[in-house]
């Protein structure tokens, strides 16, 4: 196993991150690939939306969005959503930590004195990196994408492994 | 003040973690906030007689005028030692009534506590919806008293009518608390009895808040609710529903006469049902074999004759009720301990069953027979006090007078009825065997019987009290004492007499009340009205809850036509010139868009017709962007593929096509197309109007525009408006899409627990 000789291009991640793959009658080998090249650049991108909003095109909704949409590639590609298996954080947890941030983002500038939802802009000097501009009100935005994020995975949960489950009991006769 | 309020609730939250382990000692440490509020009661009396009002507010929503503002007068000082001296007594007598251990002995001290807080919160509160708050928690604590465990069917439905009762007259009296403080233009009771409004509106909070003091106070037709509380354990009903919180009633009588006595809407129907409650229930009280029962008719007999007083409006009158609510509750309590004392000695309180206890438990038997007495009105006893300014007060009206005189025979009647069927040999009875109570369980009933002694020979100490209580309205130049002149002596005489006449000849008395019906049924008047509430939720429930989608769908669109629709066709018109296009791209879009929104209904695959849909969908989003609207259309796109997944993912548990067989529904074809054009060309007309109407940005857009980068740092201004400008709606709409995702899970997972349920239950079935 420790072997460097032997072992150095064994693979050291699952093929799908679902960890288990779809029946092989519903298998498309060319989905999970695009699923597994697609799924890191979408992240990234729905990161990049995020916080492009402020100025650009974008904004937490539209991130939010797609990320949940890249899960929902990775659900079509690998079948069965297990909760545990591809996020460690169940949807409920996300929609409610998406509302909490949303929540304090709108009450913490009464600690400073000023109004619910207040929000101030504040520049960083990042020395050679140049400045870099960052509003409060990103906070609510970041709310709003991880609260969205969970609806989707809530909704792929529900009417994605949710009703697959229902259809593979009624095959087996237990409903 | 407040602070003790706050106190005796604290306490009362800490309290259970004591009554988990130490259940006895737990009463003994709820008695220590009443035992507190008593003192400090006592010593601010000699000020507040000398006319002192000490007063405390704390304004808890300054915005909405709403504060909590509490302040000591007369009224207020008497109920306080009625509330918390009997609170004492009441909670110390629990320690031992209840047996270490008893669940119902683990509720009570907490619940008996946050009940005296509250009302000493009530009879302090200066403030209209202070005083609400605070008589609707006495509300919450008594269903929770009476309710118990909720195990037995009786106690349910007790604890559930107490509460419907007393809630719905509760309601009444906010709704006559909101007018009257609207029409004075202040909450503040003080400042409501300094100067009485006056107009059609005070009429009607006069008749509102009257029903809520009925209610709580239970008077006629309301008063079914307090016989059936009595399956409470007897120190909650002591308390309760005998010493302070039926008073309540009384006392919000007491306290809004100085401002309504004078209208017939008041006084009218306080004095009647009063007097109606005092001889009804007096004559039931005379029939009644369980001895708590029997007391419960006793309370409400005297209830009404405190209700009268108080409707009476008088100086004169309300000096009676002072010394008549003082004198109820430490005779009534006292009577109330002695038979929940012989309940736990010898386990029944059914008169038929008891003898000659009188032997076994003499301190008991004394105790009753002074409390007795006081209820009767011998002299010098403080019930007697109470009567004899009655008759004095009412001596020039003598219809009035000749009800008390008949309820006053009653209630001696049946205060000898009381004593007798507690305590006296019956012949052909054995002699009831029983142990004699321990001290805990005398002590409290025979100090508050002590008291009526005290405080009726003492009679210038209470006299003093009621005298600056009946200042309130306009003073008076009685006074409480033994001796008011031969009239009100000869018709106290005539009540004991002609009293203990009927308790000797009870058997004819029987016999008589058996051939008068019951001339009002009001417990089957209740049921028949909450059967009716059920039957008509029921039927409101069945008929809007169709459960059909199509239905539900239907009657939104047709919401729709009807008024937003008659609104637009009416008051708008449509735009003169109208381009066709203002950008060339937007005809192909707008085709694509129109053929795959003919195309979805004429579709006979639900797939086909997702599909459609979907395009018309992304049709939409290149219009926008189209526009010069890359944020709209960018989550145009996004939301549209997220719906066109999640329709496949359900459409995989639905048939392929849809149905279109059955008569029914192709009869239901037309209208449904006759509907969904309707409003689709309700729809397009609306955005033709709308986009017409203005053609230069709105000076609130302009502003967004132009504080985008300088108000919020944000040099697109869509996403300005959403997490800044308009930031309070993206909350409101985050949390409602949480809500509906969490709707949705729970509404299909559902299936998922049910058939796990099944599952394993089927699996232990087949368990041997």
């Amino acid at each position: 196993m420790t072997d460097p000789w032997t072992r150095w291009d064994a693979p050291t991640q699952r093929w799908l991150l679902t960890g288990f793959s779809r029946d092989p009658r519903e298998r498309s080998v060319l989905l999970e690939l695009t699923a597994r090249i697609a799924f890191p650049t979408l992240v990234v991108l729905s990161l990049y939306l995020l916080f492009a909003g402020h100025d650009r095109a974008g904004g937490g909704f539209s991130g939010g969005l797609v990320a949940g949409q890249a899960f929902l590639l990775r659900y079509l590609a690998g079948g069965r959503m297990d909760d545990s298996a591809t996020l460690s954080m169940r949807p409920p947890v996300l929609i409610g930590l998406g509302m909490t941030t949303a929540v304090l983002t709108a009450f913490v500038p009464l600690l400073f004195g000023g109004q619910v939802l207040e929000s101030s802009v504040h520049e960083l000097h990042l020395g050679p990196l140049g400045a870099l501009k960052v509003t409060t009100s990103l906070l609510l935005d970041l709310g709003v994408y991880v609260l969205i994020i969970g609806v989707v995975l809530d909704l792929l949960r529900t009417l994605g492994s949710g009703i697959e489950d229902d259809v593979a009991a009624a095959a087996r006769g237990e409903w | 003040m407040l602070a003790l309020v706050l106190a005796h609730l604290l306490v009362a939250a800490a309290l259970p973690a004591l009554a988990r382990h130490r259940s006895r000692a737990a009463f003994l440490v709820a008695a220590v906030p009443p035992a507190a509020a008593l003192g400090w009661a006592l010593v601010e009396a000699p000020a507040v007689i000398a006319g002192q009002r000490p007063a405390e507010a704390l304004a808890w929503a300054p915005v909405l005028g709403l504060e909590l503002s509490l302040r000591l007068d007369p009224l207020a000082l008497l109920m306080i030692l009625l509330v918390a001296g009997i609170g004492v007594l009441v909670l110390v007598y629990s320690r031992s009534y209840f047996e270490p251990g008893d669940s119902a002995g683990k509720r009570c001290s907490p619940l008996l506590l946050a009940f005296a807080g509250s009302m000493l919160g009530l009879v302090l509160a200066d403030d209209l919806i202070t005083l609400y708050v605070f008589w609707e928690l006495t509300t919450v604590c008594s269903f929770l008293l009476v309710g118990q465990a909720g195990v037995s069917r009786e106690s349910r439905r007790s604890a559930l009518q107490a509460l419907m009762i007393t809630a719905f007259g509760g309601l009444a009296m906010l709704l006559g608390f909101v007018l009257l403080g609207s029409a004075a233009g202040t909450y503040r009771i003080s400042e409501l009895l300094a100067h009485p409004p006056s107009g059609p509106l005070v009429t009607a909070a006069a008749a509102l808040v009257l029903v809520g003091a009925l209610t709580k106070s239970a008077q006629i037709p309301f008063h079914n609710w307090l016989p059936a509380a009595m399956v409470a354990p007897t120190p909650v009903s002591a308390y309760l529903h005998a010493a302070s919180m039926v008073k309540a009633g009384v006392f919000l009588v007491a306290r809004a006469a100085p401002v309504f006595h004078e209208l017939a809407a008041w006084w009218v129907p306080a004095v009647v049902l009063g007097l109606a409650t005092m001889v009804v229930a007096g004559w039931r009280a005379l029939h009644e074999v369980d001895l708590k029962k029997l007391l419960a008719y006793g309370t409400l007999s005297q209830l009404g004759f405190a209700f009268l007083l108080a409707g009476a409006g008088t100086g004169e009158a309300a000096l009676a009720e002072a010394a008549v609510l003082l004198g109820h509750g430490l005779f009534k309590a006292p009577l109330f301990l002695v038979v929940g004392a012989i309940d736990h000695q010898v386990g029944t309180r059914d008169l038929r069953e008891l003898s000659g206890l009188w032997r076994r438990m003499p301190v008991l038997a004394a105790t009753a027979a002074v409390a007795a007495a006081s209820m009767a009105g011998v002299p010098p006893l403080l019930g007697y006090l109470g009567k004899e300014a009655a008759f004095s007060a009412f001596a020039h009206n003598p219809p009035v007078e000749a009800g008390v005189v008949l309820g006053s025979v009653f209630t001696t009647a049946y205060s000898a009825r009381v004593l007798w069927g507690a305590f006296a040999t019956k012949p052909g009875l054995a002699a009831t065997r029983a142990p004699a109570p321990d001290w805990w369980l005398v002590g409290p009933a025979a100090l508050a019987a002590l008291a009526s002694v005290v405080l009726g020979a003492g009679y210038p100490l209470v006299d003093a009290l009621a005298g600056s209580h009946a200042d309130s309205l306009g003073g008076t130049s009685a006074h409480l004492a033994l001796w008011h002149g031969p009239l009100p002596a000869g018709l106290s005489l005539t009540a004991l007499v002609g009293g203990l006449a009927l308790h000797f000849g009870r058997e004819p008395a029987s016999a008589l009340r058996a051939r008068v019906p019951n001339p009002l049924p009001a417990q089957r008047g209740y049921e028949r009205i909450m059967a009716g509430l059920e039957r008509t939720a029921v039927g409101v429930t069945g008929r809007l809850q169709a459960g059909s989608l199509p239905t539900y769908v239907a009657i939104i669109l047709i919401t729709v036509l009807a008024v937003p629709g008659s609104a637009l066709l009416t008051g708008t018109s449509p735009p003169q010139h109208l381009p066709l296009h203002g950008n060339p791209l937007q005809v192909p879009l707008a085709l694509l868009v129109a053929v795959a929104a003919v195309a979805v209904p004429i579709a006979r695959r639900r797939l086909t017709a997702v599909l459609m849909v979907g395009a018309a969908g992304y049709g939409v989003g290149g219009l926008f962007i189209v526009d010069g609207a890359p944020d709209l259309g960018l989550a145009q796109f996004l939301v549209e593929t997220l719906t066109l997944v999640a329709f496949v993912f359900v459409l995989r548990r639905l048939p392929v096509h849809f149905s279109a067989h059955g008569e029914a529904q192709r009869a239901l074809r037309a209208p449904k197309a006759v509907v969904a054009c309707l409003t689709g060309s309700l729809i397009a007309f609306a955005g033709v109007v709308v986009s017409a109407a203005r053609t230069t940005p709105s000076p609130v857009s302009q502003e967004y525009i132009a504080r985008a980068e300088s108000g919020a740092g944000a040099s697109n201004v869509v996403n300005a408006i959403i997490v800044d400008f308009r930031a309070f709606d993206t909350v409101g709409e985050i949390s409602v899409l949480a809500v509906a995702a969490t709707g949705v899970a729970s509404l299909i997972l559902r299936s998922r627990y049910e058939r796990r349920r099944r599952m394993s239950r089927t699996r232990k079935g087949r368990r041997p």
